[in-house]
């Protein structure tokens, strides 16, 4: 079940859990999450709100509010385990290693300081440099990101720019440090549609000249099928499937990401006037534990079976393509998989 | 193009209780709240109680019975007669305490109900109309900040003379500001939600509107304020008379009490001590019973 | 911000106007200020003079805007019974006051901040009740019981500090903790919320995920946000604690303003007791005028509009 850790992978993390403790008992919003991201890799996370895709990201963060309590196998970041390291060994990591950039650009900065301070403070809190040098890389990262005169830029507070801009400060000041790992929770959804692919192509094109490994949490597959390498797609706080995006778009193997495909009209192929896809029924809660399967409330496929097993991530016929469905085509579907050797 | 086209509310499994229930579930299980109302309730018994569980009568002077100490102190001259002991003029100063809480309460509720009428119907008045008359309410109540309370009061009640009933006018007159304030936004709030603006398309009268639609909405906040500004007035009143220039003599107001004593806090600091923590209970009485009305109607309020 | 600034003090202006008719008209009161001045037992003639010297017979427009203007030159008044001018009185006094009311306040600030913002840090927490218990008793403690229960205790019982007068820095410990522990519940719920408020944003997150020291973004990030309204109340209530000296003052003999304006209260100096209240009520339109302006320095979405 181990995956041999070799240098070109980011991020492992190996059944991730995430509990919150609620009035009518325990909420288990990230239910044994695994999932690896390789240098100069981007994966996808998609699933509907709520289903514990932000969650995950801020527990690899550790960000976590405090109610919140997480547990995992192993988390590896470029080998290093960073799971339960103290609050102090963590926050030298964040920001420096491995950032993030958030759903909200208009309310992510402190309305307080300037553009400048706020960038500055990021490379000046992990290295030894004077605020000179600071300012220079922060100036070099606003011209990455598309700011025009951004010189003049660093002397401006929040309040002064649009939310397009926010969000392109917010991007450079995650690389501020150079991370191995940048983690995106939506950062398009606050924003213009107009703006949203500009952001995306910026973030898209700077995870390649610096050959970072890049998480991206959306539930836009627009955005998935043009950026994504491989894509992990979440229901109900696990793992459905995942897979690269070829194998997700072209053959998906689970009943989920089938119906979110439905939803999706593509050009040329859905004629005017049909009807789209849509997932009948409701999401099923969360607190306590559950039997069978997590969809069998909304899958159109399902039978009694799935109610009552457990079912875990099963490999398809495509080597790194795997189901948490029984009725996946498996390869070899005697030996059902652990569900550490996820992806 | 988005998930958010089958986006779908979760669950919930739980039976929720009755709103009665919880309302209840939640008073009761408010010590603040509880601990309050039992508080105040006693002094208001014993208020209304006063001739009836008082040891003597409050304006009897017995001279040669003058400061005698209260019953746990160490002094022979300590005597269940005088359980809290006697003041300066050998009166008896549980008796003086419990018609003191009448007076508290009086000029307390007095004044509230005065500056609650004032500031709602300003608050009211600039919240529900907006424009021109809340830039005027808001000037009003900036310059009645700006004014010194105690010293207008102390100066206004020095100039028209000194009696229950100007006390509680003046102290009336002069602390509306927070429930103008308090309501002001209030009604902002209530104004902007969709059943006054169905009311006005309906084509209700505006005082109808006011009376059926806004005021039931803000009742909670105005009974928070009640509460705090009736505490306020008790406590501007002991100040008032502590000075000289509240309820005059021979009354037995609690802030004049502790006046009359100051001149025997060396030897005889009970005299202080006594009113003072009756004063001390009314007003955190008062005080927990507002915030717990808070907590209990509108938890989410809580800071 | 200039367009923002002249607004603020055109309202300022206004309100001091107004200040200044009410102040002016209390002598109006009693019914007839003339009577009232001649003082008990006065004769007809007495009175009738007064009337004349004090201008009492002119219209009381005239009147207004003739102690305006002298106002605004300076002269308050004459006090009948100091046989002084009230300004010059009131500008020995005020200094004392001052000191107080700023020792008051910084007593306050240093006790209200920190508990405040340990209380948000740790919500629920034993220190947090201690210090919202500490809150609600402060609320409901008379302020001239708990200054004589101060005496009781520092200058009876244990005699550590002396009761009454202005001859050292230890006369004003007792005072100024009287005074300012009347302030402390407000600034402290205040500073409390305001964190509470500002720890769950989104702007502290992005701080925590830049890495920074848990100080850092309790210090710079969090607090610098959250104290921008109490620097307002601190303000405000800067004022009120000059209204309330009156009673401190009396009680500890501190010669200032609101002892002052208790002794012409006692003697029914009328123009003294319209003068300082007045030059009060004047000193808060300006302290607020100054919050205003100190919140625009402090929150750069006024300042840089």
């Amino acid at each position: 079940m181990a995956t041999k850790s070799d240098s070109k992978r980011v991020l492992e993390v190996s059944r991730l859990n995430v509990e919150i403790p609620v009035p009518t008992g325990m909420l288990r919003p990230v239910q044994n999450v695994s999932l690896h991201v390789d240098r100069g890799e981007t994966l996808c996370v998609v699933g509907e709100s709520g289903c514990g895709k932000s969650l995950t990201s801020l527990a690899i963060m550790d960000l976590l509010p405090s109610k919140a309590k997480r547990t995992c196998d192993h988390m590896l970041l470029s080998g290093d385990s960073v799971f339960q390291i103290g609050e102090r060994a963590m926050s030298d990591i964040r920001g420096d290693r491995m950032s993030m950039i958030f759903q909200e650009p208009m309310t992510s900065l402190n309305p307080a300081y300037t553009i400048g301070n706020q960038l500055a403070e990021a490379l000046q809190r992990h290295r030894k440099v004077s605020s000179d040098e600071a300012r220079q890389r922060a100036i070099y990262l606003l011209e990455k990101v598309g700011i025009t005169a951004a010189a003049g830029r660093l002397g401006q507070y929040p309040h002064q720019l649009s939310g397009g801009l926010r969000q392109r400060v917010m991007i450079a000041m995650a690389l501020m440090c150079g991370p191995d790992l940048i983690i995106a929770d939506e950062p398009t959804t606050a924003l213009d549609v107009t703006i949203q692919a500009q952001i995306l192509h910026l973030l898209a094109d700077l995870q390649r000249e610096f050959q970072m490994g890049m998480i991206l949490i959306t539930h836009d597959l627009g955005v998935v099928a043009r950026i994504a390498d491989r894509v992990a797609v979440m229901y109900a706080g696990q793992i459905v499937e995942t897979g690269t995006a070829q194998q997700i778009f072209n053959t998906p193997e689970h009943p989920y990401t089938r119906g979110l495909l439905e939803c999706i009209p593509i050009p040329g192929k859905t004629r005017r006037g049909e009807r789209l896809g849509a997932i009948p029924g409701i999401v099923p809660s969360l607190v306590g534990h559950m039997q069978g399967c997590h969809f069998a409330s909304r899958c159109p496929q399902v039978s009694n079976a799935c109610r009552s097993a457990t079912v875990e991530l099963l490999p398809t016929k495509q080597p790194g393509h795997i189901s948490r469905c029984l009725l996946t085509q498996s390869a070899g579907a005697e030996t059902p998989q652990r569900e550490g050797a996820a992806s | 193009m988005t998930i958010d086209t089958i986006k779908t509310p979760v669950t919930s499994e739980s039976g929720e209780p009755s709103p009665g229930a919880m309302l209840r579930k939640r008073v009761f299980g408010h010590w603040g709240f509880m601990i309050g109302a039992f508080v105040l309730i006693a002094i208001f018994l014993m208020a209304i109680f006063a001739p009836y569980i008082s040891p003597g009568d409050p304006f009897d002077q017995v001279l040669s019975r003058k400061l005698v100490p209260p019953i746990w102190s160490d002094s022979a001259k300590a005597t269940w007669d005088h359980p809290l002991g006697t003041d300066h003029l050998g009166r008896d100063y549980m008796t003086r305490l419990f018609y003191g809480a009448r007076i508290s309460l009086l000029i307390g509720f007095g004044a509230m109900l005065i500056s609650g009428v004032i500031g709602t119907t300003l608050g009211v008045l600039a919240g529900y109309y907006g424009g021109r008359v809340d830039m005027v309410v808001n000037f009003i109540i900036t310059t009645r900040l700006s004014m010194p309370v105690v010293l207008v009061a102390l100066a206004v009640v020095s100039i028209v003379g000194s009696s229950l009933t100007v006390v509680i006018w003046v102290l009336g007159l002069l602390i509306w500001d927070r429930f103008a304030v308090v309501m002001r936004s209030a009604t902002q709030q209530v104004r902007a939600l969709d059943f006054v603006t169905s009311a006005q398309a309906l084509g209700c009268s505006t005082p109808r509107i006011l009376l059926t639609e806004v005021m039931p909405n803000i009742t909670n906040h105005l009974i928070v304020i009640a509460t705090l500004e009736m505490a306020h007035a008790i406590l501007l009143e002991a100040a008032l008379s502590f000075l000289g220039l509240g309820v005059q003599p021979p009354e037995p107001s609690w802030g004049l009490m502790i006046s009359e004593a100051k001149g025997m806090i060396f030897f005889d600091p009970w005299l202080i001590t006594i009113p003072g923590l009756a004063l001390f209970a009314l007003v955190l009485s008062i005080n927990l019973l507002g915030d717990g009305i808070r907590d209990v109607t509108a938890p989410e309020n809580r800071n | 911000m200039l367009y923002y600034t002249l607004k603020r003090l055109g309202v300022a202006v206004l309100v001091a106007i107004t200040v200044s008719i009410l102040s002016f008209s209390m002598i109006y009161l009693s019914g007839d200020p003339a009577v009232a001045l001649a003082g008990e037992g006065a004769s007809n003639e007495d009175i009738e003079n007064v009337r004349r010297v004090y201008g009492f017979d002119r219209p009381i427009i005239v009147q207004y805007g003739g102690w305006l203007v002298q106002a605004l030159q300076g002269n308050l008044g004459h006090s009948n019974y100091l046989k002084a001018p009230v300004a010059s009185v009131i500008f020995e006094r005020l200094p004392t006051t001052m000191l107080l009311g700023a020792c008051s306040l910084a007593f306050a600030l240093l006790l209200a901040i920190p508990l405040g913002v340990v209380a948000a840090i740790r919500p629920n927490s034993l220190i947090d009740r201690v210090a919202l218990s500490v809150a609600v008793v402060g609320q409901a403690m008379p302020s001239f019981w708990f200054a004589l229960t101060l005496i009781l205790w520092f200058g009876i019982t244990w005699r550590l500090l002396p009761i009454t007068g202005t001859d050292s820095w230890k006369n004003f410990i007792m005072p100024s903790m009287a005074l300012g522990y009347y302030l402390t519940p407000a600034v402290m719920r205040l500073t409390r919320a305001g964190m509470l408020e500002v720890l769950s944003s989104d702007y502290i997150r992005t701080a925590r995920a830049k890495g920074l020291r848990p100080l850092t973004v309790m210090f710079k990030h969090a607090l610098r946000n959250a104290i921008i309204p109490v620097v307002s109340l601190a303000a405000v209530q800067f004022g009120f604690m000059l209204g309330g000296s009156i009673v401190i003052e009396t009680i500890f003999a501190i010669n200032g303003l609101g002892y002052l304006a208790w002794e012409s209260i006692q003697r029914a100096d009328l123009p003294m007791m319209q003068a300082i209240v007045l030059v009060l009520s004047i000193f808060y339109i300006l302290l607020t005028f100054l919050a205003d302006m100190l919140n625009a320095f402090l929150d750069p979405r006024i300042r840089v509009a």
